[in-house]
Protein backbone atom coordinates (compact mmCIF):
# COMPACT_ATOMS: atom_id res chain seq x y z
CA UNK A 1 0.00 0.00 0.00
CA UNK A 2 2.67 2.68 1.34
CA UNK A 3 4.91 1.72 -2.14
CA UNK A 4 2.07 2.97 -4.08
CA UNK A 5 1.90 6.01 -2.13
CA UNK A 6 5.01 6.85 -2.86
CA UNK A 7 4.81 6.27 -6.59
CA UNK A 8 1.92 8.07 -7.00
CA UNK A 9 3.42 11.03 -5.00
CA UNK A 10 6.54 11.17 -6.60
CA UNK A 11 4.59 10.69 -10.41
CA UNK A 12 2.59 13.46 -9.34
CA UNK A 13 5.75 15.78 -8.68
CA UNK A 14 7.24 14.25 -11.50
CA UNK A 15 5.15 15.31 -13.83
CA UNK A 16 4.79 19.17 -12.53
CA UNK A 17 8.07 19.35 -13.09
CA UNK A 18 7.94 17.97 -16.42
CA UNK A 19 5.03 20.64 -17.02
CA UNK A 20 7.47 23.53 -15.70
CA UNK A 21 10.27 22.77 -18.26
CA UNK A 22 8.68 22.41 -20.96
CA UNK A 23 6.71 25.41 -20.54
CA UNK A 24 9.78 27.25 -20.06
CA UNK A 25 11.44 26.20 -22.67
CA UNK A 26 8.67 26.40 -25.19
CA UNK A 27 8.65 30.35 -23.88
CA UNK A 28 12.26 30.44 -23.98
CA UNK A 29 13.12 28.54 -27.56
CA UNK A 30 9.74 28.33 -29.50
CA UNK A 31 7.68 25.49 -29.93
CA UNK A 32 8.81 24.91 -33.63
CA UNK A 33 10.98 21.68 -31.90
CA UNK A 34 10.32 20.01 -28.49
CA UNK A 35 12.96 20.61 -26.99
CA UNK A 36 11.24 20.78 -23.57
CA UNK A 37 10.63 16.61 -23.76
CA UNK A 38 14.12 16.60 -24.72
CA UNK A 39 15.68 18.30 -22.16
CA UNK A 40 13.22 16.40 -19.43
CA UNK A 41 13.74 12.76 -21.21
CA UNK A 42 17.65 13.87 -21.34
CA UNK A 43 18.51 15.10 -17.76
CA UNK A 44 15.58 12.31 -16.75
CA UNK A 45 18.13 9.51 -18.21
CA UNK A 46 21.16 11.33 -16.75
CA UNK A 47 19.39 11.16 -12.84
CA UNK A 48 18.31 7.83 -13.22
CA UNK A 49 21.44 6.47 -14.49
CA UNK A 50 23.25 8.21 -11.07
CA UNK A 51 20.12 6.06 -9.22
CA UNK A 52 20.93 3.25 -11.09
CA UNK A 53 24.68 3.32 -9.94
CA UNK A 54 23.75 4.45 -6.25
CA UNK A 55 20.80 2.27 -5.19
CA UNK A 56 21.40 -0.91 -7.86
CA UNK A 57 19.32 -2.21 -10.70
CA UNK A 58 16.14 -3.78 -8.51
CA UNK A 59 16.09 -7.98 -10.11
CA UNK A 60 14.33 -8.53 -6.88
CA UNK A 61 11.95 -6.08 -6.06
CA UNK A 62 12.54 -2.22 -5.43
CA UNK A 63 12.98 0.05 -2.14
CA UNK A 64 11.32 2.59 -0.97
CA UNK A 65 13.88 4.68 -2.27
CA UNK A 66 13.77 3.27 -5.42
CA UNK A 67 9.89 3.01 -5.59
CA UNK A 68 9.95 6.96 -4.57
CA UNK A 69 12.47 8.23 -6.80
CA UNK A 70 12.95 6.11 -10.04
CA UNK A 71 10.08 4.83 -10.48
CA UNK A 72 7.63 7.89 -9.31
CA UNK A 73 9.53 11.08 -9.54
CA UNK A 74 11.58 10.01 -12.72
CA UNK A 75 9.14 7.50 -14.70
CA UNK A 76 6.69 10.63 -13.76
CA UNK A 77 8.96 13.42 -14.91
CA UNK A 78 10.13 11.81 -18.08
CA UNK A 79 8.03 10.89 -20.95
CA UNK A 80 7.84 8.78 -23.94
CA UNK A 81 3.85 9.66 -25.06
CA UNK A 82 4.84 13.50 -25.93
CA UNK A 83 7.89 12.22 -27.99
CA UNK A 84 5.55 10.08 -29.83
CA UNK A 85 3.01 12.66 -30.32
CA UNK A 86 5.71 15.45 -30.89
CA UNK A 87 7.70 13.35 -33.66
CA UNK A 88 4.59 12.26 -35.41
CA UNK A 89 3.58 16.16 -35.55
CA UNK A 90 6.59 17.43 -37.01
CA UNK A 91 6.60 14.70 -39.59
CA UNK A 92 2.68 15.36 -40.26
CA UNK A 93 3.67 18.66 -40.64
CA UNK A 94 6.50 18.55 -43.07
CA UNK A 95 9.84 18.63 -40.84
CA UNK A 96 11.06 15.09 -41.39
CA UNK A 97 13.99 16.41 -40.55
CA UNK A 98 13.26 17.63 -37.49
CA UNK A 99 11.26 14.56 -36.68
CA UNK A 100 14.35 12.42 -37.41
CA UNK A 101 17.12 14.56 -35.31
CA UNK A 102 14.65 14.49 -32.70
CA UNK A 103 14.32 10.47 -32.39
CA UNK A 104 18.18 9.94 -32.85
CA UNK A 105 18.93 13.34 -30.25
CA UNK A 106 16.34 11.61 -27.58
CA UNK A 107 18.00 7.88 -28.37
CA UNK A 108 21.42 8.82 -28.75
CA UNK A 109 21.42 11.62 -25.48
CA UNK A 110 19.03 9.02 -22.92
CA UNK A 111 21.36 6.34 -23.24
CA UNK A 112 24.54 8.00 -23.35
CA UNK A 113 23.48 10.24 -20.74
CA UNK A 114 21.94 7.20 -18.72
CA UNK A 115 25.64 6.01 -18.80
CA UNK A 116 27.03 9.00 -18.09
CA UNK A 117 24.89 9.39 -14.71
CA UNK A 118 25.76 5.57 -14.11
CA UNK A 119 29.84 6.48 -14.41
CA UNK A 120 29.39 9.65 -12.19
CA UNK A 121 27.92 7.50 -9.26
CA UNK A 122 31.14 5.81 -9.03
CA UNK A 123 29.59 2.17 -8.78
CA UNK A 124 32.44 1.33 -11.19
CA UNK A 125 35.37 -0.74 -10.05
CA UNK B 1 -8.28 27.84 -16.51
CA UNK B 2 -5.58 29.50 -13.81
CA UNK B 3 -1.84 28.25 -13.60
CA UNK B 4 -2.08 26.04 -10.53
CA UNK B 5 -5.21 24.95 -11.85
CA UNK B 6 -3.07 23.78 -14.52
CA UNK B 7 -0.49 22.42 -12.19
CA UNK B 8 -2.59 20.48 -9.86
CA UNK B 9 -4.66 18.93 -13.22
CA UNK B 10 -1.47 17.78 -14.60
CA UNK B 11 -0.14 16.51 -10.87
CA UNK B 12 -3.21 14.60 -10.28
CA UNK B 13 -2.94 12.62 -13.59
CA UNK B 14 0.58 12.40 -14.06
CA UNK B 15 0.42 10.76 -10.12
CA UNK B 16 -2.77 8.60 -11.28
CA UNK B 17 -0.60 7.67 -14.50
CA UNK B 18 2.41 6.90 -12.44
CA UNK B 19 0.19 4.74 -10.60
CA UNK B 20 -1.10 2.77 -13.09
CA UNK B 21 2.63 2.51 -14.85
CA UNK B 22 3.52 0.75 -11.52
CA UNK B 23 0.45 -1.21 -11.49
CA UNK B 24 0.92 -2.77 -14.89
CA UNK B 25 4.72 -3.62 -14.65
CA UNK B 26 4.21 -5.58 -11.38
CA UNK B 27 1.44 -7.09 -13.01
CA UNK B 28 4.12 -8.11 -16.94
CA UNK B 29 6.50 -9.43 -13.82
CA UNK B 30 4.22 -11.43 -12.31
CA UNK B 31 2.47 -12.76 -15.56
CA UNK B 32 6.02 -12.65 -17.75
CA UNK B 33 9.01 -12.65 -15.51
CA UNK B 34 11.53 -10.06 -15.45
CA UNK B 35 13.78 -11.24 -18.35
CA UNK B 36 12.24 -8.96 -20.78
CA UNK B 37 10.75 -5.49 -19.66
CA UNK B 38 7.42 -6.28 -20.84
CA UNK B 39 6.14 -3.71 -18.88
CA UNK B 40 7.86 -0.80 -19.78
CA UNK B 41 7.36 -1.49 -23.14
CA UNK B 42 3.91 -1.91 -22.88
CA UNK B 43 2.85 1.32 -20.67
CA UNK B 44 4.88 2.77 -23.69
CA UNK B 45 2.77 1.80 -26.46
CA UNK B 46 -0.25 2.25 -24.85
CA UNK B 47 0.42 5.60 -24.10
CA UNK B 48 1.51 6.64 -27.03
CA UNK B 49 -1.93 5.18 -28.40
CA UNK B 50 -3.90 6.78 -25.88
CA UNK B 51 -1.83 10.72 -26.29
CA UNK B 52 -2.27 10.46 -30.45
CA UNK B 53 -6.48 9.89 -29.70
CA UNK B 54 -6.72 12.24 -26.61
CA UNK B 55 -4.51 14.80 -28.65
CA UNK B 56 -6.95 14.28 -31.73
CA UNK B 57 -10.50 14.49 -29.46
CA UNK B 58 -9.38 17.27 -27.87
CA UNK B 59 -9.17 19.37 -31.27
CA UNK B 60 -11.89 17.79 -32.78
CA UNK B 61 -13.99 18.25 -28.99
CA UNK B 62 -11.89 20.84 -26.54
CA UNK B 63 -12.50 21.20 -23.11
CA UNK B 64 -9.83 23.32 -20.49
CA UNK B 65 -8.44 19.81 -18.16
CA UNK B 66 -8.23 17.88 -20.97
CA UNK B 67 -4.77 19.03 -22.20
CA UNK B 68 -3.14 19.22 -18.71
CA UNK B 69 -5.24 16.37 -17.26
CA UNK B 70 -5.10 13.52 -19.78
CA UNK B 71 -2.36 14.85 -22.22
CA UNK B 72 0.35 16.27 -19.85
CA UNK B 73 -0.74 14.43 -16.86
CA UNK B 74 -1.58 10.77 -17.32
CA UNK B 75 -0.06 9.72 -20.35
CA UNK B 76 3.20 11.48 -19.27
CA UNK B 77 3.42 9.95 -15.80
CA UNK B 78 2.20 6.19 -17.42
CA UNK B 79 4.65 6.75 -20.28
CA UNK B 80 8.47 6.73 -18.94
CA UNK B 81 11.51 7.33 -21.08
CA UNK B 82 13.92 6.97 -17.83
CA UNK B 83 13.25 3.87 -17.17
CA UNK B 84 13.71 2.81 -20.99
CA UNK B 85 17.10 4.02 -20.59
CA UNK B 86 18.15 2.53 -17.57
CA UNK B 87 16.70 -1.31 -19.11
CA UNK B 88 18.56 -0.20 -22.56
CA UNK B 89 21.99 -0.31 -20.41
CA UNK B 90 20.90 -2.96 -17.76
CA UNK B 91 21.08 -5.32 -20.84
CA UNK B 92 24.30 -3.93 -22.16
CA UNK B 93 25.82 -3.86 -18.70
CA UNK B 94 24.57 -7.95 -18.22
CA UNK B 95 26.34 -8.67 -21.44
CA UNK B 96 23.03 -8.77 -23.61
CA UNK B 97 23.55 -6.06 -26.30
CA UNK B 98 21.36 -8.05 -28.66
CA UNK B 99 18.30 -7.84 -26.22
CA UNK B 100 19.64 -4.02 -25.58
CA UNK B 101 19.14 -3.70 -29.62
CA UNK B 102 15.95 -5.70 -29.58
CA UNK B 103 14.34 -4.03 -27.17
CA UNK B 104 15.25 -0.41 -28.74
CA UNK B 105 14.24 -1.54 -32.03
CA UNK B 106 11.04 -2.84 -31.51
CA UNK B 107 10.14 0.39 -28.89
CA UNK B 108 10.56 3.16 -31.32
CA UNK B 109 8.38 1.97 -34.18
CA UNK B 110 5.75 0.50 -32.15
CA UNK B 111 5.39 3.85 -29.76
CA UNK B 112 5.21 5.62 -33.08
CA UNK B 113 2.95 3.67 -34.70
CA UNK B 114 0.80 3.69 -31.65
CA UNK B 115 0.53 7.60 -31.61
CA UNK B 116 -0.31 7.24 -35.46
CA UNK B 117 -2.89 4.83 -34.76
CA UNK B 118 -4.46 6.38 -31.75
CA UNK B 119 -4.71 9.57 -33.71
CA UNK B 120 -6.50 8.02 -36.87
CA UNK B 121 -9.10 6.29 -34.71
CA UNK B 122 -10.08 9.47 -32.67
CA UNK B 123 -10.38 11.26 -36.19
CA UNK B 124 -12.48 8.00 -38.10
CA UNK B 125 -15.10 7.75 -34.81
CA UNK B 126 -15.56 11.74 -35.07
CA UNK B 127 -16.03 11.53 -38.54
CA UNK B 128 -18.60 8.55 -38.64
CA UNK B 129 -21.80 10.48 -39.02
CA UNK B 130 -23.67 8.17 -36.45
CA UNK B 131 -21.49 8.90 -33.30
CA UNK B 132 -22.80 10.95 -30.68
CA UNK B 133 -21.57 14.94 -31.25
CA UNK B 134 -21.03 16.15 -27.43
Amino acid sequence: MMSFLLVALGGALGGMGRFAISNLLAKKYGQQFPWGTLFVNASGALAAGWLLGTLGFPEHGASSLWLMSVTGLLGGYTTVSSFSLQTLGLWRNGHSISALINIIATLLLGLCLAYVGWLLSGSLP
Amino acid sequence: MKAWQRYLAVGVGSGLGSLMRYAVSLGAQAALGSYFPWGTLLVNVAGSWLIGWLAAMATLAPTRWWQPFGIVGFCGGFTTFSMFSLETLHFIDAGKPGLALVYLAVSLPLWLGAAAVGDRMARSYKACPNSHQP
